[in-house]
């Protein structure tokens, strides 16, 4: 099966306002893809209402098997969206574990569950807002420059958002995209795998440093901040040991890149 | 292999999976392997709709087959016994040998020629008869290798994937007598085949699995592509055929679909050079085929995970390897480091039913959940969901509700669990997490440098000086 086929689904019309649900990576780690999502959503005449409550979605605990954990954690989120307004997250992972996981987590409980499968309905991960529901058509202002995409595997695998990333990148006229070796394969990050299994995870990520190095693209772009962290993190960690150090490997959050290249002042 | 209770097949996973990963020529072979295989696969679905129906009708049969699993068995094994095929049941290992011995003692057996078997690698058949004292050779020319080498499978579709024709070349001149080196595979094939075309007439039983079995029929369906399966399972004067209780379909009809899912997806092959049906022993006046068939029907812990919801989508497996073929870990590390029978995405999600979670964990957690496995199984096994799930297992309280397989809650630590309870804790309260996460962003500069399995490997991950919260508090008038 071709990745993403069977995701379709039905967009709303463009709304005034929506929600943005952050991430606990951008609120700690990568404010400034935070505040490039917000910029850009208002730039589209869309109010952006950020819940001060929000935390984390809770798939840490999730995918480490801690069903009891990620639940407590989730539960604290779905309550925070009360108006029916899109709730809009610039991370692929963590808009499918709002969209797909938590109907899972809370199966047995019927009155959380009819809550998760309200919210997973208008959960949209970015690049997948702009696209099908913000209409973002934004002339590119940048100048001349080759990017390579790296798409997150929930992004890919179960928002189908690879695709609308790359829609947006090649809506931008002086931007050419080259694709990396084995594209669509696993940063190799997983989470705690990283932490868990630290040799497999290195050389994983190792290989997709190489890949995209190879593609001699100018920058790593993705609307996943985990993966970023991860190969940008390699990246530099091998810089660091290298006796004669590859050219850096720059990267940044889709959103920042998209804020830049279509006028928006660094800020 | 035919291991005692206590054997923990896990245990070292760590350790094994280190080193492979630092094997640069295995990691070389494996990773030509796969993309190899991917490509392959590629080339065979080009058309993303067929697939999606070819894999909802997979999946459609799978599950139907599993939802009357007992009547099916019971269908199976009366129309059989009318073919003339002496149906066994065996809930273990020990026992499916134990029968199998039985059979081979009866006919005063002395040499058994086995096509492929995975089923027979997870009971230790050759193990249990060489104790016995009965040859048992491999006639698959993977197996033949891996059996030359006295390794297990590391695939199992290519049981010797991990070896290079030079490795091959060295182990022939090394192991067959009169044999001069050459790296061409065709004379590589050609020497391996001259040595096990004696072995056919020589050998009293045939050993061979099955890739379906159908129930209203009682026909017993081989894939396969060397002809090595037809000539075990016709030309020694028993066959005896071990397959898991799982691989019953209804009809006739219901074949074909999976077999083109199966050879497409393993290989790559629009179909097999050989699909054998067989519906039973020589008839009177019949110049071919085997006086006795006897069929083992092995359990050996699969109705643990049919009696789950969720886990029962195991079974749907139609042993294609095309998880193993597209896992990012797999391609890393091979299958020798899983340390089980069936290694990779599948291999984690059957080996706990077969041995128990508690010598078998490790392996769920060896997975990014990148969803790849999922995206290619032919018949949608849900193996993210199922891993996720092991994971609960292993670490479920034992005798909570969230612990119901044998093994369950053995990874349970009490600092392990402390940490999520306090992680669930800071991030379910709104006032512990803007206080945490606060102390973080003004106290970045004592952020630790050394962070861990994370740092060395990566530069270390430092929070920004402030939080997306508060820039957007200072920007609102």
């Amino acid at each position: 099966m071709e990745p993403g086929h069977g995701l379709a689904r039905n967009y709303p019309a463009k709304p005034k306002n929506i929600y943005l649900f952050a991430t606990c990576l951008v609120d700690q780690f990568a404010p400034g893809a935070g505040m490039d999502t917000i910029r850009l959503l208002e730039r589209e005449g869309i109010a952006v209402h950020f819940p001060e409550e929000q935390t984390c979605c809770g798939q840490p605990a999730h995918t480490s098997g801690y069903p009891d954990e990620a639940r407590a954690v989730a539960r604290r989120q779905l309550g925070l969206f009360p108006e029916p307004w899109p709730v809009v997250v610039p991370s692929g992972s963590c808009a499918a574990m709002m969209r797909h996981e938590y109907p899972k987590l809370f199966a047995d409980d019927p009155a959380l569950l009819a809550q998760a499968l309200e919210l997973s309905e208008r959960v949209f991960e970015l690049t997948e807002f702009l696209v099908h529901v913000a209409g973002f058509r934004q002339a590119d202002l940048g100048p001349a420059c080759t990017v390579a995409l790296h798409t997150s595997c929930h992004a890919r695998r179960e928002m189908g958002s690879h695709e609308t990333s790359a829609a947006l990148l090649a809506g931008l006229g002086r931007v050419t995209v080259v694709q990396q070796a084995r594209v669509e394969e696993c940063c190799g990050f997983g989470g705690t795998f990283a932490m868990r299994h630290p040799d497999i995870s290195e050389a994983i990520v190792s290989d997709k440093v190489a890949s995209l190095r190879e593609s001699g693209a100018e920058r790593v772009v993705s609307a996943d901040c985990g993966c970023l962290f991860n190969i940008l993190g390699r990246a530099a960690k091998l810089d660091e040991i290298a006796v004669s150090p590859a050219p850096t490997l720059v990267g940044e959050h889709i959103a920042s890149f998209l804020w830049r290249r279509t006028g928006g002042a660094e800020q | 292999m035919n291991q005692p209770m206590h054997f923990h097949p896990a245990d070292g996973f760590a350790a094994r999976s280190r080193a492979a990963v630092n094997d640069a020529g295995q990691r070389k072979n494996f990773r030509g392997a796969m993309d190899f295989l991917q490509a392959k696969r590629r080339a065979q679905f080009p058309d993303a709709d067929e697939l999606a129906g070819l894999r909802e009708l997979g999946a459609t049969i799978r599950r139907y087959s599993l939802a009357h699993l007992p009547r099916l068995l019971e269908q199976l094994e009366a129309k059989l016994t009318a073919n003339g095929v002496q149906v066994h049941w065996a809930e273990n290992a020990d026992e499916a040998n134990a029968i199998a011995l039985g059979i081979a003692r009866r006919v005063e057996a002395r040499r058994i020629v086995k096509g492929k078997s995975m089923v027979s690698e997870e009971i230790g058949f050759n193990h249990a008869m060489a104790a016995a004292g009965i040859e048992a050779l491999e006639s698959d020319m993977g197996e033949y290798i891996v059996q030359l080498d006295g390794e297990a499978p590391s695939h199992i579709i290519m049981p010797e994937i991990n070896k290079t024709r030079q490795q091959i070349a060295e182990l022939f001149v090394d192991k067959i007598p009169g044999v001069t080196y050459t790296e061409d595979v065709d004379a590589l094939i050609l020497i391996g085949r001259e040595q096990l075309r004696r072995k056919f007439a020589e050998a009293d039983i045939g050993l061979s699995g099955v890739n379906f079995a159908v129930a209203e029929t009682g026909t017993l369906c081989l894939v396969e592509n060397e002809g090595n399966g037809r000539m075990c399972t016709t030309l020694p004067r028993v066959h005896i055929a071990v397959t898991g209780i799982e691989k019953v379909v209804e009809k006739l009809e219901h074949v074909p679909p999976l077999f083109s899912l199966l050879t497409r997806s393993a290989t790559g092959q629009a179909v097999t050079t050989y699909l054998n049906l067989i519906s039973g022993p020589r008839k009177p006046g019949e110049k071919d085929g085997p006086e006795e068939v006897h069929l083992i029907l092995i359990d050996n812990g699969r109705s643990q995970a049919y009696g789950d919801e969720l886990l029962r989508a195991t079974l749907q497996c139609i042993r294609c390897g095309a998880c193993m073929n597209h896992c990012p870990v797999y391609a890393r590390i091979g299958g020798h480091a899983y340390g089980t029978t069936y290694p990779g995405p599948i291999g984690a999600i059957v080996s706990p039913h077969m041995l128990g979670l508690d010598a078998t964990y490790p392996l769920a957690f060896a997975s990014t959940l990148c969803g790849a496995c999922g995206e290619v199984c032919p018949v949608r096994i849900p193996i993210s969901d199922i891993l996720v799930r092991l994971r609960n297992e292993a670490q479920a309280r034992p005798g909570s509700s969230d612990a119901s397989l044998r093994g369950s809650g053995a990874a349970r630590t009490k600092l392990v669990s402390a940490i999520w309870r306090g992680w669930s804790l800071i991030y379910s309260r709104l006032g512990l997490y803007r206080l945490t996460s606060w102390f973080m962003s003004r106290g970045r500069a004592l952020s630790p440098i050394e962070q861990g399995a994370w740092t060395r490997s990566r530069t270390p991950l430092i929070p920004a000086p402030k939080r997306l919260r508060d820039l957007i508090r200072e920007r609102k008038p």
